[in-house]
């Protein structure tokens, strides 16, 4: 194939995907939709400690309306993950429609078509494990929103690699980064809908009655937290000024986005400081993380637009024909 | 404990009022304030917070030209900021008494928690509580098999899942676990060790620019002189500078002619020549972006090239008044560059030129302007302006290379009253009017900008920072967590009773407790 044809093969991928993420999210919210009444063991989840649960299924009359939202539950499912494996070979032809062939991670378009793809597969990894069903809605919303301004706003043709960016620690940096990215914004979501939770526990219908009791949405949250903290850690105190070492000659230099990743560190920092903090368990925990979520995408999209100083702005700045300080004559 | 017993014993004298503390209470008091985790927690938000204007304004450490444009840009805001040291947020005051009573909280919370974690590591797993049914997680069943075969069974299983055991009368308590905290630490200490690292860079260190030209004639020696512009740190000392030069032999680049970004750099490479030291054997290096060359404790980094027009003025006696490559610097990716010369003993009058390179000339009718259509050198031009009069150098105040001070100069126009502009391709020669001199163009050099740095401490801050991880992955994912086996008669049989606590909460301890009965019940399967 000509680099041509795998540039034309990567936006199909990438609308196909979009298209197919919609799919998914009308299948959840058909799924949703079509739920008549909250199910006695959702409200009664809380059984005796060590006692025996028994259950006698659901009585006759719910059983038919209650294969349909399974239905479609699991149709949103599937759908999700052929949307991931789309947009998994979006990014590969984004890589091969390069000459020399490279790793997608040139431009703000495609750190973008990355990060959504990890929050889409992250989520549909840990969709078993972490019985992550009540999430599918809001993931899918915030993928294809993300994805679209990724489309419109932020779309540049296939470019060689600045001569800065063709280093291995590419690779590293920015797959660690980005897996980081993926494992904050799930937990910034979680404990999003904690917090809805948690103002309407009492409530008996609607989305928010559905989801898990906020004790089990602030243990989802820290754990997706947990994971993403080293991740982060690793990507901007590790190897970020281990690169920045070899190709700007100083391993820490204020950047604006090195500043904006130490923010999101340190709020982060505070979340797992504030679990452990009385006073600060639970509901202003959900705030930090909801701050970090919020300084982490600032940083990742934001800062660009406002400073131009930036040493990772790619967007076609001259970033290495600045020259620093003006030499002076006596 | 003995907070019972302070409890009922009053303060001997009553003459004080409340909440009024002796010198030594109120230390006391500040102390446990700073080293509370609310103050942790808040400093640190105040850590996050802090760092955020420098990120917006532009920072002298960090761009120095962006930071004075911006100054000259807001005259009334300058004086405020200056104040308040929002230019160089990151050395100032207020940033810095964050961090440091952050470190402070640490070291306050973390050197009682050492003592405590080195007490408890060889203390035994606490007894059994009586009642093991009212721990959340628990599980009863009887049995035919005697208590002590029960307990023995429930041993080895525990100790298989390195269990730290403790047997008491009938009951066998295990704790695991115990590193979580120990991570825990590590990850506290380490921020300390990272600190430093950087301290130690910011102090010793020292990071400059050069530019230089390529070619065996031009070269740089590390001294101070030689830089063009110098950053040292608050302890450095020129002594520790190492006595290495070097020159740029050859210089390749990879222009792009293809593609979107055709026209532009893929790549660059200069071609080395070094010495360690005065009279060491001569080394090659290939410099390259992301491939720096270190030499002893310094590094040298190739950050940007551009082209150096050699230029040579005549003047009205025909003298040669200047000539040599002058730098231009390049304004965008196609390395259309800006630059001066400046002639102040040419006669009758001083000359000054300002003006544009174009590596590969091309004119725009749109614009009514020359343009640089690719970086590579296809068909360059210089385009320049020609100033006379006084060029303000003999003041003795410190003046730009790239910069003409044109306040006591005239610009030299035609007869329309048109700037008179001197345009000059390679070899050719121009003869400025009114029988002021010639200027000619008589070819292209390059150069490369060169960054050199010494940090000192860098190898301690990167140990420091992966300390850290490790300890975070340790203190994140080591589950602290105890287990209980009671075993008695009761009735004809044995009443067997297994609790489990997580003490870190999050964790499945259900499971812990399935797993452990399982292996308590099936011999064999354990012993598999």
């Amino acid at each position: 194939m000509t680099d041509a044809a795998w540039e034309s093969l990567s936006n199909q991928a990438v609308a196909a995907c979009g298209l197919v993420y919609f799919l998914a999210l009308l299948a959840h919210l058909v799924e949703w939709a079509s739920l008549r009444k909250v199910p006695v063991s959702a409200s009664a989840a809380a059984a005796p400690a060590g006692g025996v649960l028994v259950d006698t299924g659901p009585a006759p009359a719910d059983e038919a309306s209650g294969r349909r939202p399974a239905m479609f539950g699991r149709l949103g499912y599937l759908l999700t993950c052929l949307a991931v494996a789309i947009q998994l070979v979006g990014l590969v032809a984004r890589g091969m429609a390069a000459d020399p062939n490279r790793v997608p991670w040139g431009n703000m378009y495609e750190f973008t078509l990355t990060g959504t793809f990890v929050v889409a597969f992250l989520y549909v990894a840990l969709h078993r494990r972490l019985r992550l069903a009540w999430m599918a809605p809001v993931v899918l919303a915030f993928v294809l929103a993300v994805l679209m301004v990724a489309v419109i706003w932020l779309y540049a043709p296939v470019a060689p690699l600045t001569e800065a960016l063709s280093s291995y620690w590419l690779v590293i940096h920015v797959v660690s980064a980005i897996i980081a990215t993926g494992a904050f914004t799930l937990g910034g979501i979680t404990s999003a809908l904690y917090l809805v939770k948690a103002r309407g526990a009492s409530r008996t219908t609607g989305y928010v009655a559905r989801l898990p009791k906020p004790e089990v949405l602030d243990r989802v949250s820290y754990r997706l937290h947990a994971f993403g903290f080293p991740v982060w850690t690793f990507a901007v105190l590790i190897t970020g000024p281990i690169w920045a070492h070899q190709a700007w000659s100083s391993y820490w230099n204020w950047d604006p986005k090195e500043v904006w990743a130490f923010i999101t560190w340190v709020v982060y920092a505070a979340y797992l400081h504030a679990r452990t903090t009385a006073g600060w368990k639970g509901r202003n925990a959900a705030i930090l993380a909801l701050v970090g979520v919020a300084t982490l995408w600032f940083n990742f999209i934001g800062i660009n637009y406002f400073s131009t100083t930036s040493q990772h702005s790619y967007a076609g700045a001259p970033a290495l024909v600045t020259v620093g300080t003006v030499p002076t004559t006596p | 404990m003995s907070t019972r017993t302070s409890l009922s014993t009053r303060p001997p004298e009553d003459d004080r009022r409340p909440g009024e503390l002796s010198v030594r209470e109120l230390l006391r008091w500040t102390w446990r304030q700073v080293t509370s985790m609310r103050t942790a927690l808040i400093l640190l938000l105040l850590l996050a917070l802090a760092a955020i204007p420098g990120s917006i304004i532009p920072q002298e450490g960090v761009d120095s030209l962006k930071t004075s444009n911006w100054q000259s840009d807001h005259p009334k805001l300058t004086p405020v900021y200056e104040r308040l040291g929002l230019f160089s947020v990151y050395d100032s005051p207020w940033f810095s008494a964050i961090y440091i009573l952050l470190m402070l909280s640490l070291v306050g919370c973390i050197v009682p928690r050492t003592f405590h974690y080195w007490r408890g590591l060889r203390a035994k797993p606490p007894a059994a509580p009586r009642n093991l049914t009212r721990l959340p997680e628990h599980a009863t069943y009887a049995t035919a098999e005697a208590p002590d075969v029960v307990l023995e069974r429930a041993r080895t299983a525990l100790r298989k899942r390195r269990y730290r055991l403790t047997v008491d009368g009938d009951a066998v308590s295990a704790e695991r676990g115990y590193l979580r905290e120990a991570g825990n630490l590590v990850f506290h200490l380490s921020v300390l060790v990272v600190l430093v690292g950087f301290a130690l860079g910011s102090m010793f260190g020292y990071k400059g620019g050069v530019i230089l030209l390529v070619g065996d004639q031009y070269g740089f020696s590390n001294n101070l002189t030689q830089y063009d512009d110098f950053d040292p740190g608050s302890l450095f000392h020129a002594s520790g500078m190492e006595p290495f030069s070097f020159t740029i032999d050859d210089f390749d680049v990879d222009w792009l002619t293809t593609g979107p970004r055709a026209g532009m750099a893929r790549g660059f490479e200069s071609h080395l020549s070094y010495q360690e030291t005065p009279g060491s054997p001569e080394k090659k290096y290939d410099l390259k972006v992301n491939h720096p060359l270190s030499i002893g404790n310094t590094d040298v980094f190739l950050i940007g090239h551009g082209y150096a027009p050699v230029i040579t003025v005549k003047d009205g006696n025909g003298d040669e008044v200047y000539s040599g490559p002058t730098v231009f610097l390049p304004v965008d990716q196609s390395f259309q560059s800006i630059g001066v010369v400046k002639a102040p003993d040419a006669e009758p009058t001083q000359i000054g030129l300002e003006g544009e390179f174009y590596p590969t000339v091309a004119f725009s009718k749109q614009t009514g302007s020359y343009y640089s259509l690719l970086g590579k050198p296809l068909d360059p031009m210089v385009s320049m302006l020609v100033y006379t009069g006084d060029l303000g150098m003999d003041t003795g105040a410190p003046q730009s290379v790239y910069a003409l001070d044109k306040a006591r100069t005239t610009m030299l126009t035609k007869k329309n009253g048109a700037p008179y502009r001197i345009d000059l391709r390679p070899g050719q020669t121009v003869s400025l009017p009114n029988g002021l001199g010639t200027v000619s163009f008589d070819g292209l050099q390059r150069w490369n900008k060169i960054q050199i740095s010494q940090t000192p401490g860098k190898w301690i801050a990167l140990a420091g920072v992966v300390l850290a991880l490790l300890g975070l992955l340790g203190s994140l994912f080591i589950r602290p967590r105890r287990v209980w086996v009671r075993a008695r008669r009761e009735g004809g049989g044995t009443l067997v009773e297994v609790a489990a606590l997580d003490r870190s909460g999050g964790g499945d301890m259900a499971a812990v407790v399935d797993e452990v009965v399982a292996a308590i019940q099936n011999r064999r399967e354990d012993e598999s």
